[in-house]
Formats: structure tokens, C-alpha cells, sequence
């Protein structure tokens, strides 16, 4: 009886760890089945043509890197400095603990509000319009987080002689930082950047106000500028014009290469930070 | 070169201290950005937001059965749309907590060291797939899948929607609950199996109590992301703003609503008030799930005697 039940019991745990595994893989199956039709060096390197539905999308994932790009460009200094701030110098508590509260908070704010948010302040009140810097400043906000908390666990793993280490040898806090935790902390922080990358990349509602467009002719020429972006296309193809045939298959195409980008992106970050937690563990 | 005297501080060491202090102060003002952009998203709701309620009343907003922004008069009632959101989030619930949890005790308790090694990265990799790729996914191969397998009129309906986001949040309270499994002592499970209680008996009674506050904050933060994901419900819930039980109907979420209108919203109107009150009415409603997901952690971490 008591064999039974617990047999019973582990059989619905497998069938759990299965079903994820199934759902999460079928959609990457399909994706990848139907996509890979499409892609061609044509695809990857042509702006489109013909209202949508021939010729390429590079400008859109031109668009993505801008945009990602961007976006890490301005979180990435305020993210790391954050967390050196929490980890390095340790004030007085009570602060420390409504800035990580609001981390956190900031972490689980819905990413269509951060669009809004984009969309009042930079688009209308600093008069940037609906551009790639509107567009980066948004994800910049949402990418924050997670780099700080990445930061923080890189900072974290540093063993504390080592920094004694170095101020035992006469140089100053910020001296130690510069020198011995940031050089250390390094690898780790590069993963949780990869992490964020994987993530900006993919956002569509921060850049659905501020940054995005359907149709722009051309590349992007500054930074003022409209953008196609990947993930709002998938969206506006399956959405708007009027060839809805051509548009999705333009889509899937999309969608593989975002899957593609995301994932290989997000894998090379995890298979680091898997080695270098084992090299701590030993 | 200067003789440099013993006695008196050489001036180098002044200018070393003071580089020191506008060191820290500039970090210590870079850790507020964080503070400052949370701030920031709540004034701005307030105040793009908060004047819609010299024409509407609070009440009438919350309230109110209608969503029509482009009538004349237009109504702006937005119980449609939080029904729709608590439907859906509600039917992921279902997917993504017995999915999630019990992949996370898969991985904790049954899973080898080989086989945990490979499946713990993976699902966390999986948890980066981007919300407009499920929208995608939703609609051109599970919308069309439930309408002919329920016969319904349209396949963009809560039920599509909240599989779709249930599958979504499944890698998110997965990791999530594992980590909380993880901090379980391992001398809980030890002093169990003494106690002449088999693998299943203790995982049930000794480790899932041990972890359950752990596991609740996994759950209210899956919850969390789902009542804000916008793409997914954008593209796959059906879009119609009506208030229903049914999970076979087309509904209009929070998140789909704002993010399917401001396009056509005139700035400064009425409607882009509105758009905004919702989401400071959805903000707020993410805002008490993190805040009640933090409020558990901590307390759990300090039972367990973990740093908080």
C-alpha cells in the first residue's frame, strides 16, 4: 500500500518533468520545422519587398541589435556600479533594504508598463519621438535588474580574502575594487550581461510605443530614428497588411531566427556560468 | 622629485581620499536608479493617469461593465478587462503550478546528478523563449488546434491563452520552486527516512512543508508575470471585452488592452488617460504580489536561518 502510493506518486512527478519537456520542445519543433523553409542567405541579408511579402528582413534584425545594443549600453554602467555599490560598500542597512526591495520590484513591474512609461517620458516629454534612443532607454529600464542581481552574485562569490588581500597591501577600497573584485568578478558579470542580452532581445511591449514600426524603408540612419525590430515584426505580420499568407510564412521565419538568437544566446551564458560555479565548488 | 616628509601626510594621500569619497558617492547615487525609475514609473501613471477621474468616477472605472473608448460618449469601465485577466491568469494557474512544482521536484528528488545537470540548464534556457514567440506559437498552431478539436467559433480564446501562458510560466516557477526545495536542510529529509518514512512519504510530508513558503513565492511570481504578460494574451486571447466565465470565449486582458490601444489613442485624451489608469490599476496589482512574494521569502529564509 504504502509501495504503491508512492509509485503512483512518482509516476505523476515523470509525467510532469515529461509534459513540460514535450510542451516547451514542441514549440520549438514547430517553430524550427516551419522556419527553416524560409530562412535563406537572401532572407538574412535583403530588406523586404513587395509590401511584406518577398525579399529579406535584415534591417529588422538590424534594428534588434541596435536596440539591445543600446539598451546594455546605458544599463550596464548604472547596473554594475549598483551592485558594487550593495556588495562593496556596506551602509547602513535600512537603505540597502529599500533598494533591494525596489530591484525587485522593478523586476516584476509588467514590461507593457514599462512601455508606457517609455512612452511618456522619453517619447513625449524629452521629445525623442518614437526612436531606437526611446526605444533603448525603455529596455534599459527593464534590463536593470537583472544585471544588477547578476552583478551581485558575480561580487558575492568573491572570496572576502582576497580582498582583504589587497588592502592588507596598503591600496584603498576603490583601489581594490578597480583592481582585484571587478577583474574577478568579471566572467560572472559578462554571464548575467549574455543573460540580459537574451531577454532585451526579445522584449516587444517596452518598444511596441517607443520604438518600434512595421515598415521603414532602408536602415536605420540615427539614433532618432524609427526601427524595425524581430519581435514587434512577428507581431505586425501576423496582425497587419493584407497578405496574410505570405506574412506568416515571413513570420516563422522570424520567429527561427529570434528562437535562435534568444536561446544560443541565453545557452552560451548558462554553460559559463555552469563551468564557473563548478570551479567555486571545488 | 619632492622629498616627501614623514611626518606630515604627503599631498597625494589628500587627493587619494578625496578620490576615494567621490568614488563611493558616485556609486551610492548609481544604486538609487533602481529606487528612482520605480519612483518614476509610479509618478508617471499617477499623473498621465489620475485625471480621467474628473470625468469618470473611481468606482464607474472599476466598476463598470463597459469598455467603449471610441463611442461618443465613450465609457470607460474596466471590470471586462480585469475579469479577463484574473480568467486567464487563473487557467495558467492550473497548467503552470502542478507543471512547474512538480518538474522542480523531479529535478530535486528523482533526477540523478547526470540527468539534473542537463535538464536544470535546459529548462532555464527555456525560460529566455520570448513572449511574442508563444504569441506566435499560439496562434497559428494552438488557436487552430482547440478550435477543431472543441469546434469552437475561434481558437483565440482565455483557454488558448492561458495554456499558452501557463506553458510560458512553467520554467519560471520550476527554477523557482527548485531553489526553494534546495535550501531544505538535508538533515529534515535524514531525521524522516530514521523515522521509517519512504522517499515519497518524506518528500510530501518533511521536505514540500519545509519548502512551502519557498514554493508559494515561486507560485506568486509565476502569477505575477502572467497577469503582466502582454504579447502572448495580445495576440492569442481573442481580444473582445466582455465579462465571462467561460474559458472558450474571446476575452481582452489588462495588457492587451493597453498595449492593442495606445496606437490609436490621441495623446492627452481621454482614452490615453484611461490607457494609463489601467496600468496603474495593473501595476499595482503586480505591486501587492511581489511585495506579498518578498514579505514570505524573507520570512521563510530567516526559519531556515539563511541570510535574508
Amino acid at each position: 500500500m504504502k509501495k504503491n502510493k508512492q509509485n503512483l506518486g512518482f509516476l505523476l512527478i515523470y509525467l510532469c518533468i515529461i509534459l513540460t519537456l514535450l510542451a516547451l520542445g514542441l514549440i520549438i519543433y514547430f517553430i524550427t520545422i516551419r522556419g527553416i523553409k524560409i530562412i535563406s542567405w537572401e532572407f538574412l541579408t535583403q530588406a523586404p519587398r513587395a509590401a511584406m511579402t518577398k525579399g529579406g528582413v535584415f534591417p529588422v534584425i538590424l534594428g534588434t541589435f541596435y536596440l539591445t545594443f543600446g539598451s546594455i549600453l546605458f544599463s550596464l554602467p548604472l547596473g554594475i556600479a549598483c551592485a558594487i555599490y550593495l556588495c562593496e560598500y556596506s551602509p547602513k542597512s535600512f537603505i540597502i533594504n529599500i533598494i533591494r526591495i525596489s530591484i525587485n520590484n522593478l523586476a516584476g513591474v509588467p514590461s507593457v508598463v514599462f512601455g508606457l512609461f517609455g512612452l511618456a517620458v522619453f517619447v513625449k516629454f524629452f521629445k525623442f519621438g518614437v526612436s531606437i534612443l526611446s526605444g533603448s532607454l525603455t529596455l534599459s529600464m527593464l534590463a536593470l535588474p537583472s544585471i544588477i542581481s547578476a552583478a551581485q552574485e558575480a561580487l558575492i562569490a568573491i572570496p572576502q580574502s582576497q580582498r582583504e588581500a589587497s588592502l592588507a597591501l596598503g591600496a584603498s577600497h576603490w583601489e581594490t575594487i578597480k583592481r582585484i573584485v571587478i577583474p574577478t568578478a568579471l566572467p560572472g558579470i559578462l554571464t548575467g550581461i549574455i543573460l540580459s542580452v537574451g531577454r532585451v532581445a526579445g522584449e516587444t511591449a517596452p518598444i511596441l510605443f517607443t520604438a518600434a514600426t512595421f515598415y521603414k524603408r532602408g536602415n536605420p540612419k540615427s539614433i532618432f530614428s524609427e526601427v524595425m525590430a524581430l519581435p514587434y515584426h512577428i507581431y505586425a505580420l501576423m496582425t497587419e497588411g493584407t497578405h496574410p499568407k505570405e506574412q506568416t510564412a515571413i513570420a516563422y521565419g522570424c520567429a527561427l531566427i529570434l528562437l535562435f538568437l534568444v536561446l544560443a544566446i541565453s545557452a552560451i551564458a548558462i554553460y559559463i556560468r555552469q563551468k564557473q560555479r563548478s570551479r567555486y565548488e571545488h | 622629485m619632492k622629498k616627501l616628509s614623514m611626518l606630515t601626510p604627503p599631498k597625494f594621500m589628500k587627493t587619494r581620499r578625496f578620490k576615494e569619497k567621490i568614488y563611493k558617492w558616485m556609486f551610492a547615487v548609481s544604486s538609487f536608479s533602481a529606487l528612482i525609475f520605480l519612483l518614476g514609473i509610479i509618478i508617471i501613471l499617477f499623473k498621465e493617469g489620475l485625471p480621467l477621474f474628473n470625468e469618470v468616477s473611481l468606482y464607474d472605472f472599476i466598476t463598470g461593465k463597459n469598455w467603449y473608448p471610441t463611442y461618443d460618449p465613450p465609457e470607460f469601465g474596466i471590470l471586462p478587462l480585469i475579469t479577463a485577466t484574473l480568467l486567464v491568469t487563473l487557467g495558467a494557474m492550473f497548467v503552470c503550478i502542478p507543471l512547474g512544482v512538480g518538474s522542480a521536484l523531479y529535478l530535486h528528488e528523482l533526477a540523478g546528478e547526470k540527468k539534473r545537470a542537463v535538464i536544470k540548464p535546459l529548462i532555464e534556457i527555456l525560460a529566455s523563449i520570448p513572449s511574442v514567440v508563444y504569441g506566435f506559437f499560439g496562434m497559428v498552431i494552438a488557436a487552430p488546434f482547440f478550435q477543431t478539436f472543441f469546434k469552437l467559433p475561434t481558437g483565440l480564446c482565455a483557454l488558448t491563452a492561458s495554456i499558452i501562458l501557463g506553458i510560458m510560466a512553467i520554467p519560471t516557477v520550476c527554477s523557482l520552486a527548485e531553489d526553494a526545495l534546495s535550501y531544505v536542510p538535508k538533515s529534515y529529509k535524514e531525521a524522516s527516512y530514521a523515522l521509517g518514512a519512504n522517499r515519497w512519504q518524506t518528500m510530501i510530508k518533511v521536505v514540500m512543508p519545509a519548502a512551502g513558503s519557498g514554493i508559494s513565492t515561486a507560485i506568486i511570481l509565476g502569477m505575477s508575470r502572467i497577469a503582466g504578460e502582454t504579447m502572448t494574451v495580445l495576440m492569442v486571447a481573442g481580444g473582445a471585452a466582455i465579462i465571462t466565465s467561460s474559458f472558450l470565449v474571446p476575452v481582452r486582458p489588462m495588457t492587451a488592452t493597453i498595449a492593442a490601444e495606445m496606437g490609436e489613442a490621441a495623446v492627452g485624451s481621454s482614452h490615453y488617460q484611461a490607457l494609463f489608469a489601467i496600468g496603474l490599476v495593473l501595476f499595482l496589482i503586480t505591486l501587492i504580489f511581489n511585495l506579498i512574494a518578498e514579505i514570505i521569502s524573507r520570512k521563510y529564509r530567516l526559519k531556515l536561518g539563511l541570510s535574508v
